[in-house]
Order: structure tokens, then sequence, then C-alpha cells
């Protein structure tokens, strides 16, 4: 029993030890995200990146995140004979909670794991090491243009990913379920608030940061040549899509 | 030796876990001289000149840059203290991203604020000075043999000219003549740019080229160190026995038999 507690206790110490470690990566970060040099052209480059590179991804998962929704609620909404809230449901759900959450999770695979790789192996070949020797803050060049490019370009990404997304739903609605097409567009724009829009992009800001902090965090950690990159890439995935699902059922909460 | 030196270790110790590495470092580095650094292979050599850079963190000890405690130097002026440093690693270290000339002008740039075309000319000269032609400059790193990596290495630690130059095996994984070529480089970098140089290396032909002074590492701590001309008669058996690579000797190295 008591062996049981030391273990329960170990585990919880190492957890507290990971958390405070990660708080205190991401304070440094965003004390070097206030004091120059800042790298433009890097931002620059991570903002394609992230944004520019990731839209056919996640353009085809909100494509048919819409469509499915429709259909399902469709099935649902059948039942108690309340068809005509579908295009209400669709965008509602995309806006405040699927874009956002499934693009995010898409730029999670894609960049949080495409950071993580090339940070660690930046790591474990010297060339972090060599930065500073350079006179450069490995935070400031590596680090700081992710997080913001991160932080600006998920947003944009989910905009979009709305759009296709209730897209998607209205090409459901009026081929499938034999909506007039100007009536559930006007539905959607009637229903539709800016409020609903507005609180998915703030969660979406709140993930793309989550996604290049992870991605940042394990690569910088990382060590122990390709095994070790190996693991960190894993894990900036891993620990990035469950705290966006823990970020988003709290951030729900406390969002109008 | 100058008057003061311009390094000085005291004392400096570092483990990884269990393992202790450096078990209390005592070593001087005079201005504008050229120190080795010599020991077998794991016995600490990479690790005691990460720690002058402040790349690993010690346990405990001394440093003294310029007469100066860089233990725990905040973090802002320990970055201005870099520009004082080239570095060349044991693995090259050239960042993938970027190319050749670009690796090389990196430290101009970045450090010294100086303009890309006028750092590009620089980096340029650098390669050549290292055997390398301007057509090299704009390959990746990815692209070239080991040696050239390590040749490239070698022209970005010296671009900006720096006041202390640390190479870790600079001539290892070179031809022979190649590896002449860059001791002789060394020299001239000691002496045109009044730099200060720590090499470590384990060949012993660029012991004798390149030192004014060797000192040698063994189990932790420095176990002899002195002028190039003590070196083959010093009478300490562990420096006689590495100096003449024998496998006999007080220094036994952990192999079991087949
Ligand atoms: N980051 C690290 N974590 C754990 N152990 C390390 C680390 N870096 C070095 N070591 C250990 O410290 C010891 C000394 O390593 P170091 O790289 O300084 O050797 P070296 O003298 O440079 O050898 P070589 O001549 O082969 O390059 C080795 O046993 C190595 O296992
Ligand atoms: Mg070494």
């Amino acid at each position: 029993m008591l062996d049981f507690l030391a273990r329960v206790g170990r585990v919880f110490f190492a957890f507290l030890t990971a958390a405070g470690r990660l708080a205190l990566f991401a304070l440094n970060a965003l004390s070097h995200c206030l004091r120059p040099p800042f790298y433009p052209r890097l931002m620059a480059r991570q903002l394609i990146d992230i944004g520019y590179y990731s839209l056919p991804v996640v353009g085809l998962t909100a494509l048919f995140t819409g469509m499915v929704l429709a259909l399902q609620s469709n099935t649902g909404f059948s039942r108690v004979n309340a068809q005509g809230a579908i295009a209400l449901i669709v965008a509602v759900a995309v806006t405040r909670e699927l874009g956002p959450v499934i693009a995010s999770l898409m730029v999670a695979g894609r960049i949080g794991a495409a950071m993580a790789a090339e940070i660690g192996t930046m790591r474990v070949t010297d060339q972090i090491d060599a930065l500073t020797t350079l006179a450069t803050n490995p935070f400031k060049y590596l680090v700081v243009p992710r997080l913001v490019a991160g932080t600006i370009a998920v947003p944009m990404l989910v905009l979009v990913a709305d759009i296709i997304g209730i897209f998607g739903g209205f090409l459901v609605g009026t081929y499938k379920l034999n909506f007039n097409a100007a009536a559930y567009l006007g539905q959607t724009a009637d229903y539709l608030h800016r409020d609903d829009v507005v609180s998915g992009l703030v969660k979406a800001a709140v993930f793309g940061f989550i996604i290049a902090l992870m991605g940042c965090y394990h690569g910088y950690h990382s060590r122990g040549g390709a095994e070790g990159v190996g693991a960190a890439t894993m894990y900036s995935v891993v620990s990035a899509s469950i705290l966006i699902l823990v970020f988003d059922s709290a951030l729900t909460n406390v969002l109008f | 030796m100058g008057s003061s030196p311009k390094i000085v270790i005291r004392g400096l110790k570092k483990s990884f876990g269990p393992k202790v590495v450096l078990d209390g470092i005592d070593l001087d580095i005079g201005e504008r001289e050229s120190l080795v650094v010599i020991g077998g292979s794991g016995s600490g050599k990479s690790v005691l000149v990460k720690c002058v850079l402040g790349l690993l963190e010690p346990d405990a000890g001394s440093i003294k840059i310029d007469g100066k405690e860089v233990i725990g130097m905040p973090v802002r002026e320990r970055e201005r203290l870099m520009q004082k440093f080239g570095m060349l690693f044991q693995g090259s270290a050239l960042f993938d991203s970027l190319r050749v000339w670009e690796n090389v002008a990196f430290g101009l740039i970045q450090g010294r604020g100086i303009e890309r075309g006028a750092a590009r000319e620089i980096a340029l000269q650098k390669l050549g000075a290292v055997g390398l032609g301007p057509e090299v400059g704009e390959l990746r790193p990815s692209e070239l043999s080991g040696g050239m990596q390590k040749r490239v290495a070698l022209a970005r630690a010296i671009a900006a000219e720096p006041e202390i130059i640390i190479f870790d095996e600079p001539t290892t994984g070179l031809d022979p003549i190649m590896a002449d070529v860059i001791n002789d480089l060394i020299v001239d970098c000691v002496r045109d740019l009044g730099g200060t140089a720590v090499s470590i290396t384990h060949d012993m032909a660029s012991v004798r080229k390149i030192a004014d002074r060797i000192a040698m590492i063994y189990k932790g701590r420095i176990i002899w160190s002195g002028a190039k001309a003590e070196m083959e008669r010093s009478g300490n058996p562990y420096v006689d026995q590495f100096i003449h690579g024998r496998a006999e000797g007080p220094i036994k190295m952990e192999v079991r038999a087949l």
C-alpha cells in the first residue's frame, strides 16, 4: 500500500515537474517575443508553411465535416420534425466547435510534428549550440517565429475551414436533402451570430499557440539521436492533441 | 604566455547522472596562445569546451574569461560574450536549412549585423581559405562530403575573426594533405588574427604543428600540461603512452577480449 502511494506520489511529482518546465519554457519564449532582435523573414516563412500549405488538408477535412454534420443532424432532427434547424446547427457547430478543433488537430499532425522533428534534429546534431556560439539566441531564432506564426496562421486557416465547412453542409442540404438553396443560405446568414465565429477564432489562436509550443518544446528538449527525435515528434502531436481538447472544453465554458 | 591568462579554469566539475566526466579541471589558457587538449576518447574533452562556452552548466568550479567570472553570468551578458568566440563542433553542426555560404556568413549577418552582400564576399573568401571554391557556396550542407562539411564548419568558426577559437577535432575525417592545410590555417589564425586557440585532437601530427602548449586530460583531470618541447620528455607515463599510441601502459582501455 505504501509502495503504491509512493508510486502515485512519484508520478504526480514528475507531472508537476514537467508542467513547471513547460511553463518556464513558454514564459521564456513569450519574454523573447517582446525583445528585439526579431526575425520577420523566418516568421513569414513559418506563416506560409502553416497557413498556406495546410490549406488543402484543412479544407478537405472541413468540407467532409460539414457534409457529415448535415447528414447526421438530418437523421436526428427528422425524428422530431425539426429539419428546419439543420442550417443553423451546421453553422453553429462548425464555427464554434468543429472548425477550430478539427483544423487544429490536422495542423498539430502536420506542423507540430514537423517543428518537433526539425528543432529536434538541430538539437541532437549540435546546431542549436552552434546558433548560440554564433551569438544568436535560439529562442528568438527558432521558437519565437514559430509561436507567433502558429498563433496568427491557425485562426486564418479556421476562418477558411468555417466557410468550407458551411459550404459542405450546404451541398448536402441542397443536393441530398432537397433544401431550397436560397432558403438554406438565408437561414445560415440569419441564425449565425458574429460571436459564434469570433469565439471559434479565439479558440483557434489558443490552439495555434499550443501546437507551436508543443512542437518547439519537445524538439528543443529532445536528445539521443534519431530515436529521440522520433519520440519528440510523437510527444508533440499527442500532447498538442490532448491539450487542444482540454483547452477546448475549458474555453467553451468561459467564452460567451 | 602573456601577462594575464585569457581563460582561467579552476576546480571545474561536471557529471551526467552518476557518471563523473570532469572531476576538478584546473587549466590556464594564455592570451594569443594555442593550447591543444589531448586525451582518450570519452575523456570529456568536448564536455570541457562546452562548459567554457556555456553550452553545458558545470556542477562546480569557476571559469574566468578576461578576468571575468562567466559561470552564472546573466543571459544578455553571456550573449555578448559569445561574440568573442568561434567554435568548430566535432560533428560540424552546419545548419542544413541554409546554403553553405549562408552558414559561413551566419555569424557576420546575425551576430555582427553586416549586410548580406558584404557578408557573402567574406564568406566566399573564407571558403577559399579552406580549399572550397565559390560554387560550393551555393550548395546545401547535405550535398557535401564529411571532410568538406568539416572545412565549411571551420570557415564558419573563423569567419567573424573571434578572439578565442575552439576547434573540436578539426582534422578528423580529412585526408593527410588537407589535414596539414587545415593545421597551417589554424596556425595562421592564431598568428594573424592574434587569437587564442583551444584545439582538441587525437592527431599527433596536428598536435606537433599547432600547439604552443599541450594539456592532457585523464579521468576528469588535467594530469599533465606543458610546452610542446617538453612533451617528448615529460617523464609522464600517461603522456608517453598517449603520444606514442601504445596499447600497453598505465591507461587501460576498458575492452574485453573477443
Ligand atoms: N549530453 C550528455 N549527456 C550524458 N552524457 C554525456 C553527454 N555529453 C557527454 N556525455 C558523456 O561524457 C563523456 C565525455 O564525453 P565527450 O564528448 O566530452 O568525450 P570526448 O573526450 O570529446 O571524446 P571524443 O574524443 O571521442 O570526442 C562520455 O562518456 C559521454 O558519454
Ligand atoms: Mg569530443
